[in-house]
């Protein structure tokens, strides 16, 4: 990819933050830390990764997204909105009574959802269906699932490791957001996940670690997802939770927590800060 | 007359999907390594592309289910009640319900007539477990032209449902030729005035002995088959309570959340009536072959009958 192009992406990731951000304020709750970690694989998969059409989201032949860590919902409702899927007034809207955008993704309310998610470890199983369905049909779409690094603690998502590898199922890329937190401390300390890579391997995936924050790995390693024949993939970024909301950055406690008139003031202009260092580029 | 077979109901379920694949060519059947015993292997034989054996992996499977759902497939997830219904209940809540996803969750070996297998493979809650997911249809087929027309309509119900299917081959009492099946209509089996017995499943076939056997007695029962314990006929139900003033519900599975539950629920709101349940007294299972179980915990013709005529004769329950 180009620098421009580059650039580009980073503005609409940083537009995704900020869309979190102004989401789980207005919903006094939400999960800010990994909406953030996963803002630029969010970024990359709907503008340029996946084959998608805002105006027509059930095309049976678009390209499937499940968020298996449904509570990163602020950072998905910010890119599809930025897509055009719906207006980013909703944001706004986020948990409120009545409103489109739930707690975790709704399917059946939300344009652009591809599946309810939210109980950790299902979303996983959802997306090894959907590829299924396609092998049945012989259609080329790709189905692309995000788990959390503190998910992959839950037995399902093992299961459903098992079950794509066994299926053969490289129409399948599961990303996992490595952002080392979860609610009651780092990984290593609360589930021990790690190492991650290798467990994967042992199940059969074609395995990729990158840093999830820099566009030209996340570009190439979806490229190389794609030739990957047989067996499905996995590609494990390397995030930051919080990533570039000064005072979220690596803190366990923005995993569930909502920011306050000061601090959301803080985030935006946190985030304000690094959308105008890009364009003074 | 059609003719009279003895069948397990997990056999007609086999049959029925096999019979209808060609016509229903979005149906796609998954297994977690019971194929042979829950004989979803029947369709496997005849329809191998679209059958997945997923494993042991039931909470994997419920997932898998629902994500061919949501590309235009209608998946039947078979397993043993046990597993199908609890272990992956949180599954079928969330994967499956929520999104109303058109899933069909199967739950074989489903009661004490597993029989030897004992009180772990004994799943005596399923019919309570799915009742309460919103949108949830709950079928109890009773014999082998019930279940083959319940499979059926559950492939052209949009929506999930529960199929519960039993291990113990039973007598067939339908008639094929003019047997029709409407999701959540109940079937009076035998028109009666003095009491109404409500069965389900594999207890209907042992009601319809008891009535036989209390009309001997001079008993007038009414008996209602009810294959759909959800949505309920709660109209034929207040109809019989007016009627015959008096209701007794049988069923293979624990007398909480299950068929009982749902006639009095049904009762209690709109003409309260007695009415005693007949079931598995909140207990667990244990070993031993599936007659000798269903008479230990008197679900057969004889309790019923027993149960029925004391209940006549009491003044108030």
């Amino acid at each position: 990819m180009n620098k421009t192009e580059k650039k580009e992406l980073q503005k609409q990731a940083c537009k995704v933050r900020m869309g979190a951000i102004e989401g789980v304020y207005n919903a006094k709750s939400g999960h800010p830390g990994g909406s953030l970690s996963a803002a630029d694989l969010f970024t990359y998969l709907y503008f340029k990764e996946m084959k998608v059409d805002p105006k027509n989201p059930k095309d049976e032949n678009r390209d499937r997204f499940v968020l298996s860590k449904g509570h990163c919902a602020p950072g998905l409702y910010a890119i599809l909105a930025l897509r055009g899927y719906f207006p980013m007034d909703e944001m706004k809207k986020l948990r409120h009574i009545g409103a489109m955008l739930q707690g975790h993704p709704d399917m059946k309310g939300t344009p652009g959802i591809d599946m309810s998610t939210g109980s950790l470890g299902q979303g996983v199983s959802a997306a090894c269906g959907m590829a299924a369905a396609g092998k049945m049909d012989h259609k080329d779409y790709r189905v692309y699932s995000m788990l959390g690094d503190g998910e992959i603690e839950e037995g399902q998502v093992w299961e459903a490791a098992m079950f794509a590898a066994h299926q053969n199922l490289d129409n399948l890329c599961l990303v996992v957001d490595n952002n080392g937190l979860q609610i009651d401390g780092t990984v290593a300390e609360v589930g021990g996940p790690e190492p991650i890579d290798e467990k994967f391997r042992s199940f059969g995936f074609d395995v990729q670690v990158i840093d999830g924050h820099n566009f030209d790995e996340i570009e190439a390693a979806f490229n190389h997802a794609k030739t990957v024949k047989g067996q499905p993939s996995v590609i494990i970024a390397k995030t930051v939770k919080g990533k570039d909301v000064s005072y979220m950055e690596n803190q366990v406690g923005w995993h569930g927590t909502a920011p306050n008139a000061e601090q959301y003031e803080t985030a935006m202009q946190d985030l304000n800060k690094v959308l105008a260092g890009l364009e003074a580029e | 007359m059609a003719e009279m077979v003895k069948k397990a109901t997990r056999e007609s379920y086999g049959e029925a999907l096999a019979e209808l694949s060609e016509k229903y060519p979005q149906v796609v059947v998954l297994d977690a390594d019971l194929a042979a015993a829950t004989k979803s292997g029947v369709f496997k034989k005849a329809c191998p592309e679209r059958f997945i054996d997923c494993g042991i992996a039931e909470c994997n499977m419920v997932g898998v289910a629902a994500g061919l759902a949501a590309c235009g497939k209608i998946p039947f997830a078979t397993s043993f009640a046990m597993f199908s219904t609890g272990r992956a209940y949180e599954q079928v809540r969330n994967s499956v319900g929520y999104p109303k996803l058109n899933v069909k969750i199967v739950g074989s070996h489903a009661g004490i007539s597993v029989g030897e297998d004992g009180a772990t493979h004994q799943c005596n809650e399923d019919l309570a477990l799915m009742r309460t997911i919103p949108g949830m249809v709950v079928l109890n087929p009773a014999d082998h032209y019930e279940m083959k027309a319940a499979v059926k309509a559950a492939i052209e119900h949009n929506g999930p449902v529960y199929i519960r299917l039993g291990r113990l081959a039973v007598n067939s009492f339908n008639n094929s030729d003019d047997y029709k099946f409407e999701l959540g209509k109940g079937i009076t089996l035998r028109a009666g005035k003095d009491i109404t017995i409500v069965a389900t499943g594999l207890m209907v076939s042992r009601a319809l002995e008891a009535v036989k056997t209390l009309e001997e007695q001079g008993i007038d029962a009414r008996l209602i088959n009810i294959h759909t314990i959800k949505p309920l006929d709660r109209e034929l139900i207040v109809k019989a309570a007016k009627e015959t003033g008096k209701i007794i519900t049988v069923e293979e599975h624990n007398v909480i959340g299950g068929l009982g539950d749902a006639v009095c629920d049904a009762l209690c709101e709109e003409y309260p009536v007695p009415v005693i349940k007949i079931g598995v007294n909140d207990v667990y299972g244990h070993s031993g072959p599936a007659v000798d179980l269903l008479d230990e915990f008197g679900l057969n013709a004889a309790h019923i009958v027993e149960v029925t005529k004391k209940a006549i004769t009491k003044r108030s329950l």
